[in-house]
């Protein structure tokens, strides 16, 4: 599944289109812990969080991620969201907790 | 002899909007000469820890980048406070990074132990309130 079908499937918010829709979903990280997420998510996972902040999508561009997931109703902050337009990201919302928003995620590729 | 790239970076101090910049802007250097995925992620990851490093407990400092045909060596060196026991700042979990750092979601107790996951070679020298320079080398 590539981040452009998951964003298709319509069921998160997008909150901001990155450059890359063609790129390839292979997996699913979850972590709040931003160090841990540094060191542990695999590049081409959608990365399921809480954080909002800016150092989130510095993160997410360093560890090669496909896409972030504001699980939980999280919010991004303004530098968040700035941050995330410059660098292309593609940030994506739910209001679900974090494992069913990943479980629907895995659900998609593994369909 | 080779040519060799060398890329410096002033980092801010108690900026963690910025933190991220240097090590940003490297990747992007990296993949454009033609650095293996692997390579730049593990460079990439490496430098970010210790970019955060330097902002959160080192008041800043200096990042010096050299790319050679054969490896990357990353250089760090700050004026901070220097580290007391390095053989307990690199197991995983410990920290002393004050609680508004952990809000943000950094202060895990993972910088240094993943600066040595991601690096081939790791080398710390450190002297009590003068500062710690860190060498990383990711061969290629």
């Amino acid at each position: 599944m590539t981040v452009g079908e998951l964003i298709d499937r319509d069921i998160f918010q997008v909150i901001v289109q990155g450059d890359d829709l063609s790129r390839q979903v292979t997996g699913i990280f979850c972590c709040d812990l931003l160090s841990v997420a540094m060191g542990r998510a695999p590049s081409d996972s959608a990365w399921v969080t809480v954080m909002g902040n800016v150092n989130t999508i510095a993160v997410s561009t360093l560890a090669d991620v496909a896409c972030v997931i504001l699980a939980e109703g999280a919010q991004a902050d303004e530098m968040c969201l700035a941050r995330a337009k410059q660098q292309g990201v593609t940030l994506l919302a739910t209001e679900e907790p974090v494992f069913e928003a990943a479980l629907k995620i895995h659900g998609l590729i593994h369909d | 002899m080779a040519d060799v790239i060398a890329l410096t970076y002033e980092i801010s101090p108690d900026d963690f909007t910025r933190a991220g910049e240097a090590s940003s802007d490297v990747k992007s250097k990296l993949k454009q000469v033609g650095v293996s995925p692997a390579a730049v992620r593990k460079v990439a990851i490496a430098m970010y820890e210790g970019e955060i490093n330097m902002v959160i407990h080192a008041e800043g400092g200096k990042i010096t980048v050299e790319i050679s045909p054969t490896e990357i060596k990353m250089i760090l060196a700050d004026k901070g406070p220097g580290i007391p026991d390095i053989d307990q700042a690199m197991q995983a979990g410990w920290s002393t990074a004050p609680d508004e750092v952990r809000s943000l979601g950094f202060g895990a107790g993972m910088g240094l132990p993943n600066m040595k996951k991601y690096t081939d070679e790791m080398n710390i020298e450190t002297t009590l309130g003068v500062g710690t320079t860190i060498t990383m080398i990711v061969k290629l």
